[in-house]
């Protein structure tokens, strides 16, 4: 009745680690299935950012005090922490970033803007978040080169990869999302990294979806970048980071220029840190540092495979549950699908769902999920999501799938 | 379930939702203006074709919630046959009642059904698209608006 609920009961008890889930909203216990906008906060990351402002708080770099010193251990600590959590060879190719957003727009800026010449061609997908499209837009528009798409297929969501070697012939950068925010598409960006690498290409890997939620090596992906943020893995808003291969990243121009990035600075000309300072301008997020390294302790404490196998087996539990449904239309593959689930149901508004469900203490995200392009390719204007994190249970599936029932009936009155 | 959203979802919207008025396009010479609401994707064109001072023919396509399909579709209802001067003023008129639930029942006729928009704050953009829309058309004024301008937040707290 209630799935997997036995098999997943070290998570379920998990649930009091995050205070935010512990309230009532409209009357109801909430349920919190927006995760793949943001994920709640365990104590343990709440109570780091609080104890480095209590008792470490002061700035990184070149301070030669006490606090100075300890801001900057545990900063650079976070660093080499980020650099284990992704398989990075060292620290120096994690440069802390606002989130996954940022690192894109820097890789767009410092790498492409530097590398790039008209003519010169990207290779991206049809599902990608705005936030792996509109910076190529932009970089695109600012250096005269174009932008081409692996097309998605049907209701389904997977890329189609038929003609994928002859895309990426003679691209010179390739970049895709590791998991879909709005099918959930696990895409299987080894294979395509592999491919685009032997072509010549440059990889990116979004994983704002999947760090936090799978085992990540991006040496095993093979990639050249890769970004993510904190704050949809249990970390701090305002945190995020941006993984490059060492050698491209000697080869970048910086990407803001101010304090923290320079060597050596005259009144004519500068000289540029060492990467990855070189990428850092300015104070960073030192306690979002703090408390991104305690989320990724949190999280391998419980470990990535057991977060990874949950998601699978309550999307698969929601998709079937939200599949009895009369007139609702599920989009993104049936299985194997990372923890979110996608729909549309009847000819009832994405935004009419999310305000019914929201009355009875259900947080789900309606809209176009910053995937415009991709919605218009599936000839919706916009669909209801509902996206799991480690603390959701099999009994909130339920709830979820017996509220649609009743918003259905609200409707068809 | 949702009894306590009755008030906003009141039975003539949800008819007027499932089985919108004047839903079709119209051929030129009407004004075509698209309205957008960037934030949740809603769409509407609104095709208004006037006959000198007054309002001749009013129709809309496009895709939205309850709210703004309901809204789209008694607008076109209300302002069909009326003059420039008191298309501006039902507009007036049902901006104040969707962001400060102040109704005159007798001057907004159908249109009061919508008075409960007030209470949901985040909804007044919906209810408000297609009158963008229409002002615009008659005005004369850009070919595509939004629900970003100012004054549809609702009332301040």
């Amino acid at each position: 009745m209630t799935g997997g609920a036995e098999a997943f009961a070290d998570l379920e008890a998990r649930r009091g680690d995050f205070p935010a889930l512990d309230q009532e909203v409209n009357g109801n216990r909430l349920v919190y299935l927006d995760n793949a906008a943001t994920s709640q906060k365990p104590r343990a990351v709440i109570e780091e950012v609080r104890r480095f402002y209590e008792r470490d708080n002061s700035n990184v770099h070149r301070g030669v005090h006490e606090l100075s010193n300890r801001a900057t251990l545990g900063f650079e600590g976070a660093r080499r922490r980020a650099a284990e959590f992704i398989g990075a060879a060292t620290p120096e190719e994690i440069i802390f970033t606002r989130g996954t957003t940022e690192g894109i727009n820097l890789v767009a800026a410092a790498w492409a803007g530097r590398h790039l010449r008209p003519g010169d061609r990207i290779l991206l997908t049809e599902m990608e978040h705005h936030s792996n499209l509109v910076p190529w837009q932009i970089l695109a528009a600012r250096v005269g080169a174009e932008i081409e798409f692996v097309p998605v297929v049907g209701d389904e969501g997977l890329l189609d990869l038929s003609g994928f070697d002859a895309r990426v012939r003679g691209a010179r950068l390739f970049a895709c999302t590791h998991i879909s925010n709005a099918l959930g598409t696990i895409n299987p960006v080894k294979e395509l990294c592999a491919r685009a690498r032997a072509a010549g290409a440059v990889a990116l890997v979004d994983a704002a979806q999947s760090a936090g939620h799978a085992p990540l090596d991006v040496r095993e992906i093979g990639c050249d970048f890769l970004a993510f943020s904190g704050h949809k893995m249990a970390g701090p808003t305002g945190i995020g980071i941006l993984y490059g291969r060492r050698e491209l990243l000697e080869k970048m121009d910086p990407y803001q220029g101010g304090g923290e990035m320079i060597s050596s600075v005259h009144f004519e000309h500068s000289a540029w840190a060492p990467v990855p300072h070189k990428f850092e301008a300015g104070t960073p997020d030192i306690s979002g540092a703090f408390g991104l390294r305690a989320a990724m302790d949190y999280l391998d404490a419980i470990g990535r495979e057991r977060i990874m196998a949950h998601d699978l087996a309550l999307a698969e539990y929601a998709y079937a549950r939200l599949a009895e449904i009369p007139g609702i239309r599920l989009l993104g593959p049936a299985r194997g699908r990372a923890g979110l689930v996608s729909f549309v149901l009847g000819d009832i508004h994405a935004h009419d769902v999310v305000m019914l469900a929201d009355r009875v203490g259900i947080a789900l995200r309606g809209g176009h999920h910053c995937t415009q392009p991709l919605h218009r390719r599936l000839g919706v204007e916009s669909t209801v999501r509902a996206s799991f994190y480690l603390y959701n249970t099999f009994a909130e599936v339920d709830r979820l799938a017996d509220v649609l029932r009743e918003i259905r009936r609200y409707f068809s009155r | 379930m949702f009894e306590d959203l009755d008030e906003l979802y009141q039975e003539v919207i949800r008819e007027h939702s499932s089985h919108p008025r004047n839903f079709r396009a119209l051929p030129a010479p009407a004004r075509a203006v698209d309205g957008h609401n960037p934030l949740c994707g809603d769409q509407v064109r609104l095709f208004v074709e006037m006959d000198g001072e007054r309002v001749k023919d009013v129709g809309f396509t496009g895709q939205g919630c309850a709210i703004s399909r309901a809204s789209a579709s008694m607008m076109t209802d209300a302002i069909k046959g009326k003059s420039r001067a008191e298309v501006r003023e039902a507009f007036g008129a049902f901006h104040e009642m969707v962001t400060t639930g102040h109704c005159d029942e007798g001057k907004m006729g159908k249109l009061a059904v919508f008075s409960g928009v007030h209470k949901f704050p985040v909804r007044v953009k919906c209810a408000m698209l297609a009158w963008h829309a229409a002002l615009s058309a008659i005005e004369g004024g850009a070919p595509e608006v939004t629900t970003e301008s100012p004054g549809d937040e609702g009332p301040k707290p």
